[in-house]
């Protein structure tokens, strides 16, 4: 059995934030409800290819899918573990946002098996959270947290952010510090970028952001103080307490299979890359297509196999044209990995992680050694003090995190 | 057609100040003569290259003859030579105006006498032309016809009070100006029997009929078979066709005899072979002398033209070939640049000759280029004896070798309203002018005379003398000589390398401050690095002004979103693209746009 991620994108938020680029927005109960449907036929009609793989962890992010009715999350869920095998001990997160949880709901998330919670808390500056639109101030998210622990949440993330406007060195120590003494298990730490179109980009004039070197402060306090108080850095913007790390998020990282449902999500199975369409009407004319594709193929399953262990081993990727029926099926950027595009996603995806890649698996993934390939980029950003190595692992220094997208660009052909 | 009538020939131009309204003046007499229905007009007929359409210019003489039923019940052919327009054409406008027997001068009703009228008119009567002026653009609200006649009157001294008042636009008055061509120009002289005398005043390249030479004919004629002799370049071939100028087309005819213009052409490959105001003659009958005037054209500006994809350098060399075929006065050469690599030393007439070929190269043949800063042509003399004229900063010999250098100096007229005097004469001095004299042209104008030196003038002094004027002051120069300077070559090193392509030569006393300006400039042109960059910019080994490009502090991607890879990858790559359109010196990545940023350093 290989291993699968599965990430479920949920695209709806009570209104927009003012630094938010990603696929959401307001909805009805109704819209929800419909897009849940589709969702479930999806996830339905895509499990027929996964029947050799476990899925080891589950993502439900967004938007802010808490948004949706206990009992819609439940339903997806619940269509998920009937169509997939599904881990013993698999990390399944739902996002949240302070304000959108009842104790109900979050007691509803334990009993559907969700094992892990994503606060969107940001900053615990109530001035700071008005400034970007958050729906939400400290207060209620003390109350979300206090809810989470209650309703038994073990495992809890808090996403924060730096280089917010009106945001000083001093108010960003204030909320690590607050968030720290709440001893969460795993925190995400994000530099604010700004993405064209967004509120905060079109008015950026009229705001105050921190500069670049008090963004960089701002970085180094994260590591420094959340080290002290427990929290190690092991990717550029996440930090956990030893054993707490994010699986799913890791799997990112490590190229690990991952299939995503939903509104322009993303996958990557055995090295191919595809996107969900990313406009309602598309999506939905692309799972038409999906359960079109299916019925032919379990036409074909149920004819001439009975047994299940000969239908399971039928209904897996193996000697299919996978590129070729996602194309078919409507999916967007079907892209095929080439060898040299896997050595490039080894390196600048790995690289994002502070243990690191592995020289050794890089050699027994592609036969050849990273230094055949890269000699030239390591050397160079080793001299200059960006990289750095340990044994047969290397990894950015912290001035190279700084500077990494300059270094990452560098190991593109 | 059948054997014309000499009386019955006017040879014309019209020479005006730029927007004045000459090209639409042009299109009017055409469209008016009955050649040409409205439908077949392009909006100008004469203006026929797209560039110059844009830029309302005329750059290569246009010809055009047509026929006009005069009140007086003759027939008349009109042969309409179209000058070009800017100073840097100056010695095509003088020999075109050679081929013309008069002129018709248009002032627009409510600018008035431009410095370009003036130079105009001048040259024109310098060539003993007849001028009559028109007043254009009545209609407009602030047209002032009889101040403007008066102006003419006083500042020229041609007769202007019945000057026909038009609009060229809206076709008013066309008719009179059309009589008064009649009437105030006179008819070609010379003789058929004489020994062939033609001037060249134009030649452009056919790929299918060779150079096709565009001449007046002052004596005898030329017909097929004719062996003809230019006289200054020597070369000579037998005329293959001959023929006059229809609108847009070439229509052959028997002959070209005395008074007529038209073309020749003779299997000749190459526009060099035909120089402008070079005279062709008879082989078996020669004219004793050529016709006066005649002068080698050179280069005053040179830059370095090199492709921003060091893969086109061949294209960039055929397109150069291409555009040289119909342009005598276009020079080049290869030269090689560490920053830059393989391009060409190329020279032109002026600032605007080398911006139009610039944009040919870049729009006709699809070309993307970095040019270097461009310079004048400096005369360096050693100290043992030799004379060098140096046209690429990069030769220039070391400082021990050299005696003394010398730079040319222009003659300009620069003419502008009153109240900008001041500003004017302050943006003269600052560009090391000389003071020769005031005239004034009326009561608020005045023509002010400076010897200028021409790498003061050449990158943005137009631009500067515009801006200092909110627009009124008009600008015209001719060579005047070489003068003796105390010049330098400022160099300018990027994180400890020269980089040859950005060296220039400069005036001793202008060489700090314009050190310091390149330096603020390239600061914001080059992107930070992961490392520190200094950049100097140094006389002769001593630093003079030094500004630094911080190292990158952060470039970081925080967030991946739901797993989208693709995205991020798009991004790096983007960032990778934007790296490879950088030149690499050393191990710092100049952008294209730094290498021309630095021409426009005046920034007031």
């Amino acid at each position: 059995m290989r291993n699968l991620s599965i990430y479920i994108h949920i695209p709806f938020c009570v209104r927009k934030c003012f630094y938010c680029d990603f696929l959401s927005g307001p909805a009805c109960d109704g819209e929800m409800e419909s897009y849940v449907n589709l969702l479930l036929r999806e996830i339905e009609k895509q499990s027929i290819f996964y029947g050799d793989h476990r899925v080891v962890s589950i993502f439900l992010g967004g938007g802010t899918p808490s948004l949706l009715p206990a009992w819609e999350t439940g339903r997806i869920l619940e269509r998920v573990r009937e169509d997939f095998a599904l881990a013993e001990n698999a990390e399944i997160t739902i996002e949240c946002n302070p304000g959108t949880v009842t104790a109900e709901k979050l007691e509803n998330y334990i009993t559907y098996g969700i094992n892990r919670l994503s606060i969107g808390l940001q900053s615990t500056d109530d001035g700071e959270l008005a400034r970007i639109g958050r729906i939400h101030d400290y207060a209620s998210f003390l109350e979300t947290y206090r809810l989470a622990r209650e309703a038994g949440f073990r495992n809890i993330n808090i996403d924060l952010m730096a280089g917010l406007p009106g945001q000083s060195l001093a108010s960003y120590r204030k909320t690590l510090e607050r968030v720290a003494a709440l001893s969460p298990e795993h925190i995400s730490a994000y530099s604010l970028i700004l993405e064209e179109e967004t509120p905060l980009y079109v008015n950026r004039e009229s705001y105050t952001f921190p500069n670049e070197e008090e963004d960089r402060e701002m970085y180094e306090l994260t590591g420094r103080y959340l080290g002290e108080a427990g929290f190690q850095r092991y990717e550029i913007s996440n930090y956990a307490r030893e054993g707490w790390e994010c699986r799913h998020n890791k799997v990112y990282w490590r190229r690990g299979d991952y299939v995503g449902f939903g509104l322009g999500a993303s996958s990557m199975v055995q090295n191919v890359r595809w996107k969900n369409p990313e406009e309602h009407a598309a999506y939905a004319a692309c799972v038409e297509k999906m359960e079109a594709d299916a019925l032919k193929r379990m036409a074909d399953i149920t004819e001439t196999e009975t047994d299940r262990a000969a239908r399971m081993e039928k209904s897996s990727l193996q000697g299919m044209d996978f590129a070729e029926m996602l194309r078919q099926t409507d999916r967007r950027e079907v892209q095929e990995l080439t060898l040299q595009e896997q050595m490039e996603e080894f390196m600048f995806l790995g690289l994002r992680l502070t243990e690191g890649v592995d020289l050794q698996e890089f050699q027994r993934y592609f036969g050849k050694t990273a230094e055949e390939i890269y000699g030239k980029q390591i050397s160079s950003f080793t001299e200059q003090g960006l990289l750095e190595q340990e044994g047969r692992r290397l990894r950015l220094t912290p001035r190279g995190v700084d500077v990494s997208n300059a270094v990452f660009a560098a190991f593109l052909f | 057609m059948s054997i014309t009538d000499q009386s019955k020939i006017r040879n014309f131009c019209i020479v005006a100040h730029i927007d004045h309204g000459k090209s639409t003046l042009a299109d009017r007499i055409i469209e008016q003569t009955g050649l040409l229905t409205s439908r077949e007009m392009q909006a100008q007929i004469l203006d026929n290259m797209d560039l110059e359409r844009e830029r309302g210019i005329t750059i290569k003489a246009q010809t055009v003859r047509i026929v006009y039923q005069a009140k007086d019940g003759n027939e008349y052919i009109f042969n309409l030579i179209d000058t070009p327009g800017h100073v840097d054409f100056n010695y095509e406008v003088s020999r075109s105006l050679a081929a013309c027997d008069g002129a018709i001068l248009v002032v627009d009703a409510a600018q008035g006498i431009e410095a370009q009228t003036l130079a105009n008119v001048y040259l024109a009567l310098d060539h003993d032309l007849d001028v009559f002026p028109v007043i254009n653009k009545i209609d407009l609200p602030s047209a002032e016809p009889e101040r403007v006649k008066n102006e003419i009157e006083d500042v020229i001294g041609i007769e202007a009070q019945d000057a026909p008042l038009i609009s060229a636009k809206n076709g008013i008055g066309i008719e009179d100006v059309l009589e008064a061509i009649v009437e105030k120009i006179p008819a070609p002289g010379g003789s058929p029997d004489n020994p062939l005398q033609a001037l060249i005043f134009d030649s452009v390249y056919d790929s299918y009929k060779g150079v096709i030479v565009f001449c007046r004919i002052k004596e005898g004629r030329v017909k097929k078979g004719t062996k003809i002799k230019m006289m200054a370049t020597g070369a000579a071939a037998e005329v293959v066709e001959v023929g006059y100028f229809g609108a847009g087309q070439f229509i052959p005819c028997d002959e070209l005899t005395a008074g007529m213009v038209g073309y020749l052409t003779a299997s000749i490959k190459n526009v060099k072979d035909t120089a402008v105001g070079d005279t062709v003659t008879d082989v078996n009958n020669p004219c004793a002398e050529p016709l006066p005037g005649y002068k080698k054209v050179n280069s005053m500006v040179y830059c370095g033209m090199y492709p921003a994809d060091g893969a086109k350098y061949p294209d960039l060399r055929d397109a150069l070939e291409k555009l040289k075929l119909n342009d005598a006065s276009l020079n080049y050469e290869p030269e090689t640049s560490i920053a830059l690599g393989f391009g060409f030393r190329c020279g032109f007439l002026g600032l605007l000759h080398l911006e139009i070929i610039q944009e040919r190269l870049e729009r006709e043949y699809n070309l993307d280029l970095v040019t270097t800063a461009p310079g004048v042509i400096y005369r360096v003399y050693k100290t043992n004896g030799e004379m060098i004229e140096l046209t690429n900063p990069s030769n220039l010999p070391d400082p021990s070798e050299i005696d003394y250098m010398e730079e040319p100096v222009v003659s300009a007229e620069i003419m502008v309203t009153t109240e900008f005097i001041g500003p004017i004469m302050q943006l003269c001095q600052e560009r090391r002018g000389r003071y020769t004299s005031t005239e004034y042209i009326e009561a608020s104008r005045a023509l002010l005379k400076y010897d200028l030196p021409l790498n003061e003038i050449i990158y943005d002094f137009f631009d500067a003398l515009k801006s200092r004027s909110r627009g009124y002051a008009s600008f015209d120069y001719e060579l005047k000589g070489y003068e003796q300077s105390k010049l330098v070559k400022l160099d300018i090193l990027i994180n400890h390398d020269e980089v040859d392509a950005l060296s220039f030569i400069v005036h001793a006393d202008s060489a700090y401050e314009r050190g310091r300006r390149m330096c603020e400039k390239l600061k914001d042109e080059i992107p930070r690095h992961l490392f520190e960059i200094p950049i100097q910019a140094a006389v002769g080994g001593k630093i003079i002004a030094r500004e630094t490009v911080k190292a990158m502090r952060k470039d970081v991607l925080a967030k991946c979103y739901g797993g989208d890879i693709t995205r991020k990858k798009k991004l790096l790559e983007k960032q990778k693209e934007g790296k490879k359109r950088m030149r690499q010196v050393g191990n710092v990545e100049i952008p294209q746009s730094a290498f021309m940023s630095v021409l426009k350093l005046d920034d007031n």
